[in-house]
């Protein structure tokens, strides 16, 4: 089955990771298409960069209220890949207090989010305890 | 060039459900109170700035002159997110320094009762084929997938960050719930708050959980409102009457400031750094220190954003923000106390209303007007918004000498 990332800093295939945009100047990170960097603003342009895969939970919230169509509760949160923060849902944990730990280790994880009408499978990410809580 | 710039008047509405006013009636109700306060007419004034942020295109300034005077003096539409009001404030502060005007008029005004969630309260339905979009390439909406949109699960890990980075031992959520504890006792002693019922801590942690660790009543309050200020150059002040000169309010500092890159800030806004920024240039230009307020209205749109502004504000010792919160300190009759209005999870945040409503209430403690929830002998109090994109507004306020 075809298959596409939700967002295009996700790689998909057989070692999914997320890749970052590095100012060529300065090295500061980005997910999204920039004009020129935020940090320095050298528009010297951008090299892709691949981001750690495993990262610790620095924040996080349990969302119970959210747009309709949105699954509640979920956990978002920020994980330190390793120098790079990331937002993503922590996911394949329970969503309670009790389970989800600041300063946890999390690893990254995709999984279909659905099919459209072409047959194309879009995968999403999320982050996953590396042990268990 | 005005040496000092001081606030004449100063008016807000009763913040709460105005179903039988409109945006315009409740910026005029603001406007023309300020004027009074004041004891001054539209034809005193010099430049008008005005905000509304939910309907920003209408142009709010021009909307109001049409109610209270259309003088043909220069209107400024400012927008700065929940900081609207004090960039509103924040620009007529600039045009008097400037020499440009000697006295201005700075309104805010939202109408918000019943809306719901203001950001993620709605997210579009996926494609019929997934097709990337936007700087992300996302080929389906994000919020709910990558992380969320909504304001209380944002300021949420605003204040979960802080926990982190600085080890704190207990349990967050208590510690959260009662800071939402005291603003809402705070509240019943305000007669302008949106919500005025004391709650125990108990009934917080109970209501319904919004996003973790915000419940209800820790979110800050969708209302109506409106507020208004006017501002007077120190040399036209001198040439009003003794009352006059007796209630108005020296701006010892006025500050605006957007966020500076860090890492992480596109993944979560960063709220620290700008107010960091902004809280050590007005105590530079003030010439005073957190040491020396007598009180602080700072941006509590959640429970969780009071904590980190304890420490961006440096009222407590870096890192120190639950101890300081759990001496008791920010409580009225604390060494600082902090939100008396009862801020905005019970006075409630019309949005571009609440940067001038915030500056209201320190006025009123200073003149010793402030009723049932006075100060006793306030004489340095700060103000404090922020508005997420971002910008912070900080406003230093001291009682007059004479």
């Amino acid at each position: 089955m075809a298959q596409v990332p939700l967002v295009d800093y996700l790689v998909l295939g057989d070692d999914p990771h997320l890749v970052a945009k590095a100012c060529t100047s300065c090295g500061a990170r980005f997910f999204d298409r920039r004009n020129a960097c935020a940090a320095c603003g050298s528009d010297a342009g951008f090299d892709e960069v691949p981001v750690a895969r495993e990262g610790v939970l620095r924040s996080f919230t349990i969302v119970s209220m959210a747009a309709p169509g949105i699954p509640v509760p979920f956990v978002a949160g920020v994980v330190d890949c390793d120098g790079t923060s990331v937002r993503a849902n922590i996911v394949n944990v329970e969503p309670t207090p009790e389970h989800v730990r600041l300063g946890m280790k999390v690893r990254l994880t995709t999984f279909p989010i659905g099919t459209d009408s072409a047959g194309t499978e879009a995968v999403g990410f999320g982050f996953e305890p590396m042990e268990e809580g | 060039m005005a040496e000092d710039v001081w606030i004449l008047g100063i008016h807000m509405t009763k913040f709460g459900k105005h179903p039988d006013k409109d945006t315009v009636d409740l910026a005029a109700e603001a406007a023309l109170g300020a004027l009074r306060d004041g004891g001054v007419t539209i034809h005193d004034i010099g430049v008008l700035a005005a905000g509304n942020l939910m309907n920003a295109n209408a142009g709010i300034g021009q909307q109001l002159q049409k109610q209270i005077g259309q003088t043909g003096i220069p209107v400024y539409n400012v927008v700065n997110a929940c900081a609207t009001g004090a960039t509103a404030l924040r620009t007529v502060i600039m045009a008097v320094k400037a020499g440009e005007a000697d006295m201005g008029l700075a309104v805010g005004v939202e109408k918000l009762a019943g809306a719901g969630l203001l950001a993620g309260g709605t997210r579009k339905e996926d494609g019929d084929t997934w097709t990337p979009s936007g700087r992300y390439g996302a080929v389906a909406p994000v919020d709910g997938r990558i992380g969320t949109e909504t304001m209380p699960g944002v300021f949420a890990q605003v204040g979960m960050q802080y926990i982190h980075e600085h080890a704190y031992a207990g349990e967050p959520f208590e510690l959260f719930a009662r800071i939402s504890e005291k603003n809402h006792a705070h509240s019943t002693l305000n007669p302008l708050a949106a919500y005025t019922k004391r709650f125990t801590l108990e009934e917080i942690m109970n209501d319904v959980m919004i996003a973790y660790p915000n419940t209800r009543p820790m979110c800050s309050a969708n209302c109506d409102g409106a507020a208004a200020a006017v501002v007077v150059s120190g040399a036209k002040l001198k040439t009003l009457s003794l009352e006059q000169r007796r209630r108005a309010v020296k701006v010892s500092a006025s500050v605006l400031t957007s966020d500076p890159w860090q890492e992480g800030c596109q993944v979560l806004p960063d709220v620290n750094t700008l107010t960091r920024r902004a809280a050590e240039q007005a105590y530079e230009q003030a010439g005073v220190g957190p040491e020396d307020l007598s009180l602080v209205e700072l941006h509590d749109c959640f429970a969780t954003a009071e904590l980190v502004h304890y420490d961006n504000l440096k009222l407590c010792e870096p890192g120190g923000a639950a101890d300081f919160f759990l001496s008791g300190a920010t409580w009225r009759d604390g060494s600082t106390p902090v939100n008396v209005s009862g801020g905005l999870q019970s006075k409630g945040h019309p949005i571009a209303a609440t940067g001038i409503a915030n500056v209201w209430e320190i006025c009123h403690h200073l003149r010793g007007e402030a009723g049932d929830r006075q100060i006793e002998g306030a004489n340095v109090g700060l103000a404090h918004v922020i508005g997420l994109g971002s910008a912070c507004g900080v406003h230093i306020l001291e009682k007059a000498a004479a």
